[in-house]
């Protein structure tokens, strides 16, 4: 049977899989630096889920208020982490996301604007300044439609130069990667399937970059498209790498609830940044109720300081609509487990009656129009119903902060992206993930070219690998005894949702492990009906392992940690606690089953550290390490003498 | 809780198919979407159908409902009668690949033959400066999601594969117009590129695509007119047509004279005719300049509606086909005399003054 199967094959020097943000920069970056570059997208080229981000991409450029600059992202950074951040991420990425940005202006990015003409930034959650560049509500688009139309750019100097477009950077649209196939323990290449047809494609070559997005299929209310299943997190696993920080999953505070069809989808944070309030079902301002001690300095008590801010953020401390994600996502559980949610078990968020309707349509114009459109909701008129929707993971392939090559006992793997961990710690800042894409999928992809000019010996496919990996990807077709994939999903969604979600308890995530062990059994008999052409239903049996395998990672390392912190919240455990900050929780495969090790985190540098004050860290570190700090200020300060 | 409703879906691939009838189970406040992905869960597991954000925002799940090109994402169920059949089928203008999946390579295509962005050479990365009025113009034209809709429905390539090499479509002339009025852009020919090479002159502007656009992008007001009316202007302009004959052909400002369809395509913009057409686009520098002094030529000005012209220049339709008495007008039909003020192309030059 498999002899016989038609494989296609390819050599390429780097294979970008992904081609969302992250991805297109990291394969523009090869091919800049003179690699033959392939792309691999899941959908048509130009259709990424980063076309979903509307709020903008931080950047300490300073445009709009000079005070910025790159401390103080970083400081934000780790503060909206809790200090779980690989420090050198935080630092790399708020010193270098500037120059990514104005790198794209260069590819025909138009960004809105200041009236001294530079690139316009707007507040955003978390953020100490305005520091998001941003085009209306629809930032995203524009970052992969200009990384997108730069691809194009440079297959026309192609076939200028070679007279083929696709000489040396070639989109595989609508091609799914199933395997990485290895030599030894360095990466040989990535066996997959193109979607249309259902061919087979093996693409042989020595550097492969991961830019797959995240997990967030997995769960039943997500903001994700159907690509998030965590394609990249299980092959870095399949491979040889590590995860870390599986168990914290970003849910966005505020996506829509109601009505179905457009349940899950996001209302960006700008909405709160204009001057959208959350209301419970009482019409209650709820969320000076929940500002927590360690942000008690940065946010108003009242709501007259809250609503001066607006115009005068100088003076006046920030309204708590703006806390970071995930206390507004709690704040929102516990008003609507207190049973003053709406019907359908969300909360208001009103800027109908604090803003015009002219000021609305012309700031939020893409978020109006959607809704407008999707649900025949007139945000100008009545309040939105918002509850948390899975929206982000920041765990992922545990990676070199420079380069992006994945740790674990794998070489040629690298990972930039929603699919890399570490960056963002237990928890994101809205505007950080773009910024992110840039500056690792450019890191990546340059790291990836040098790798792949180092070697001595092109690494060789074994033809066994590629034979399993064709019995592997025809199973569900050739069973027709197992179960549908759409019922398996469901089923997935429910335990994930409703065991290893917002809110979690030990006795829940136990009890997910149990469920997790039963679907995969059932997993591993699905059976989808039809042939191989255009075939969703095979498509989705293909996809369940992988989302199976990550949301395993994330059940085991969210039972695992017995605290509170960013993305991961333990009822039982309701506080930080000093000593888990100096963990990671790493995943790796052993055979089959996922195995769970602590990891310490490094230690931040001392210029790094010193840009906190000590109150503050008092909050995040542990007496012996404040013990180091004070010894570290101590010797600045003689040295200073 | 929902209600049943009927469904015809077209099944099949490029040897052929047929619509079949679905009964579905729709729930309030549901799209066609949604609807879709039940069928897929249930009855037709191997319904194939693109679609990723379900939110509007990335124009995958193209598809024609009851024969109108839309996003299924953004048809609410609540828009027909509880007794209506929904009849979904996929677009028509591309090849079929599998049930509602076509294969929209053409658009790849196009999109790579038209030339990138030009940066300017002298302004580093970070010194890029433009006012938030000018990059409004070519900001409504990024806000396409590529969704094709207005590919799909332009009569131009719509039964008529014949037209599709010679001719772009609507997606492509709003990408040289967003490039055209690009404040830094350096590329000078967009416009007689576009004529020349993209098959401009095949739009009779019956604006189709505009009326399909899910982003409510003006194509046909703020893109292809604005792209064709200069062009046309060059071609019309007596001195230019006086100067073709009397100078050598490479000493004149050259214009495009020649449509997507004739053989050998003229490159504009040679020599020193290429100046810049933000500015009103005009062959001449000089007049150009004098021009600009009394133009605000920032503003967000919507162009005299121009006609389609052959490739001799003329209009395609005379009195004796064309479907009305007279003549179309050469402002175009939709327009009404007189002009409301604000869309007179003219400025105070003070006003232009406090800009600056």
């Amino acid at each position: 049977m498999t002899t016989t199967t038609r494989i296609e094959r390819h050599h390429y020097d780097v294979v970008v899989i992904g081609a969302g943000g992250a991805g297109l920069r990291a394969a523009i970056e090869a091919r800049l630096a003179g690699k033959k570059t392939a792309i691999i997208s899941k959908s048509l080229f130009g259709k990424a889920h980063t076309v979903m981000a509307e709020g903008g991409a931080a950047a300490a450029m300073g445009n709009v208020n000079s005070r910025d600059n790159w401390q103080v992202h970083f400081r934000d950074t780790m503060r909206g982490g809790k200090f779980l951040n690989n420090f050198r991420m935080a630092e790399l990425h708020a010193k270098e996301s500037p120059h990514r940005i104005w790198e794209l202006e260069t590819y025909g990015a138009l960004f809105d604007r200041t009236k001294d003409g530079k690139i316009s930034q707007r507040n955003f959650g978390g953020h100490e300044y305005p520091r998001l560049a941003h085009v209306g509500d629809r930032t995203g688009l524009e970052l992969i439609r200009t990384l997108q139309q730069k691809i194009v750019s440079l297959q026309q100097e192609d076939k200028r130069d070679h007279g083929d477009y696709e000489a040396r950077i070639k989109v595989f649209a609508e091609t799914t990667i199933t395997e990485l196939l290895l030599d030894g323990d360095r990466v040989a290449g990535a066996f997959g399937y193109y979607r249309e047809s259902g061919e087979f494609i093996l693409l042989e070559a020595p550097a492969v970059v991961l830019a797959t997005g995240g997990v967030g299929r997995s769960y039943k209310v997500t903001s994700n498209s159907w690509e998030y299943t965590g394609d990249g997190h299980a092959l870095a696993l399949r491979a040889g790498a590590t995860l870390i920080n599986m168990e914290f999953l970003q849910f966005h505070p505020t996506g829509m609830v109601w009505p179905p069809s457009v349940k899950g989808i996001l209302v960006t944070e700008s909405v709160r940044g204009d001057g959208g309030v959350l209301k419970n079902s009482d019409g209650k301002r709820f969320m000076f109720d929940y500002v927590p001690d360690v942000f008690r300095k940065q946010y108003a008590e009242t709501e007259e300081e809250a609503d001066r801010w607006y115009t005068d953020p100088d003076n006046n401390r920030r309204p708590p609509e703006l806390l970071p994600r995930d206390e507004v996502a709690r704040a929102i559980n516990s008003e609507v487990k207190a049973g003053r949610g709406t019907p359908a078990g969300g909360v208001y968020l009103d800027i109908a009656s604090r803003r015009s309707a002219e000021e609305i349509r012309r700031r939020l114009p893409s978020m109006y129009h959607q809704f407008k459109e999707l649900a025949d909701v007139d945000i100008t008129k009545e309040p939105m119903e918002v509850g948390p929707t899975c929206h982000y993971v920041m765990g992922g392939v545990e990676v070199d902060p420079d380069s992006g090559a994945a740790y674990g006992h794998v070489r040629g793997l690298f990972a930039a992206g929603e699919v890399s961990g570490g960056m963002h710690g237990s928890n994101r800042l809205g505007g950080n993930s773009l910024s992110d894409l840039l500056v690792f999928g450019k890191r990546a992809g340059g790291h990836a070219a040098s790798y792949a000019d180092q070697l001595t010996s092109r690494p060789t496919i074994a033809v066994g690998a590629v034979e399993a990996a064709v019995e592997t990807a025809l199973a569900p077709l050739q069973r027709d005894t197992g179960e549908n994939p759409y019922t398996l999903q469901q089923d997935l969604q429910a335990v994930m949702g409703d065991l290893v979600g917002i809110i979690r308890r030990e006795g829940e995530l136990a009890d997910a492990l149990v469920r997790l062990t039963e679907l995969r059994e059932r997993v591993a008999k699905v059976s989808a009906a039809g042939g191989r052409r255009y075939n969703p239903g095979w498509h989705l049996a293909l996809d369940l392992r992988n989302m199976l395998v990550v949301s395993e990672c994330t059940a085991k390392a969210a039972l695992e940690r017995q605290e509170s912190r960013g993305g991961h919240t333990r009822e039982d455990y309701p506080a930080m606690d000093p000593k888990w900050r100096q963990v990671n929780l790493v995943c790796s495969l052993d055979g089959d089953a996922v195995r769970l090790t602590h990891k310490p985190l490094p230690t931040m540098r001392g210029e790094l550290i010193s840009l906190f004050d000590r109150t503050e860290l008092s909050k995040y570190l542990t007496d012996e390490e404040l013990a180091d700090f004070d010894a570290l200020v101590a010797h600045a300060e003689e040295a200073g003498k | 809780m929902g209600t049943k409703r009927q469904f015809r879906i077209w099944r099949g691939d490029e040897s052929g198919g047929d619509l079949q009838d679905y009964t579905v189970e729709v729930n309030e406040g549901e799209v066609v979407l949604d609807v879709i992905h039940r069928l897929q869960a249930t009855d037709a597991p191997d319904l194939a159908c693109r679609w990723n954000c379900k939110a509007g925002k990335c124009g995958s799940c193209s598809m024609e409902i009851n024969g109108m090109p839309r996003l299924g994402c953004m048809t609410r169920m609540s828009t027909f009668g509880e007794t209506d059949t929904v009849t979904v089928t996929p677009l028509r203008t591309f090849p079929i690949i599998r049930d509602l999946v076509t294969d929209v390579s053409f658009n790849y295509e196009k999109a790579r033959e038209t030339p990138a962005f030009a940066p300017p050479e002298d302004v580093a990365p970070g010194d890029y400066r433009m006012q938030q009025v000018d990059v409004e113009r070519s900001q409504e034209f990024r806000k396409c999601i590529e969704c094709f809709l207005c590919q799909n429905t332009c009569h131009v390539i719509r039964d008529h594969e014949e037209n599709k090499h010679a001719f772009a479509g609507p997606r492509y002339f709003i990408r040289a117009a967003e490039l055209d009025m690009h404040p830094l852009d350096t590329k000078t020919d967009r416009k007689e590129y576009a004529q020349a090479e993209q098959g401009l002159g095949l739009c009779n502007i019956t604006k189709c695509c505009t009326e399909v656009c899910p982003e409510h992008i003006k194509i046909t007001d703020n893109g292809i007119i604005p792209m064709k009316e200069r062009v046309v202007d060059r071609r019309y302009d007596p001195l230019v047509w006086l100067g073709s004959k009397i100078f050598r052909r490479g000493q004149v400002p050259q214009t495009s004279v020649t449509s997507g369809r004739s053989s050998g395509p003229v490159h504009a913009s040679a020599g020193h005719g290429g100046v810049h057409s933000h500015a009103g686009g005009s062959h001449d520098p000089r007049a150009e300049v004098q021009t600009q002094s009394g133009v605000n030529w920032h503003r967000e000005v919507p162009h005299p509606t121009a006609p389609a012209v052959d490739d001799r220049g003329r209009l395609p339709l005379t009195e004796l086909t064309f479907d009305r008495a007279a003549a179309p007008s050469p402002f175009g039909d939709d327009v009404t005399f007189p002009l409301p003020p604000e869309h007179l192309n003219f400025a105070h030059p003070t006003q232009d003054e406090q800009q600056h």
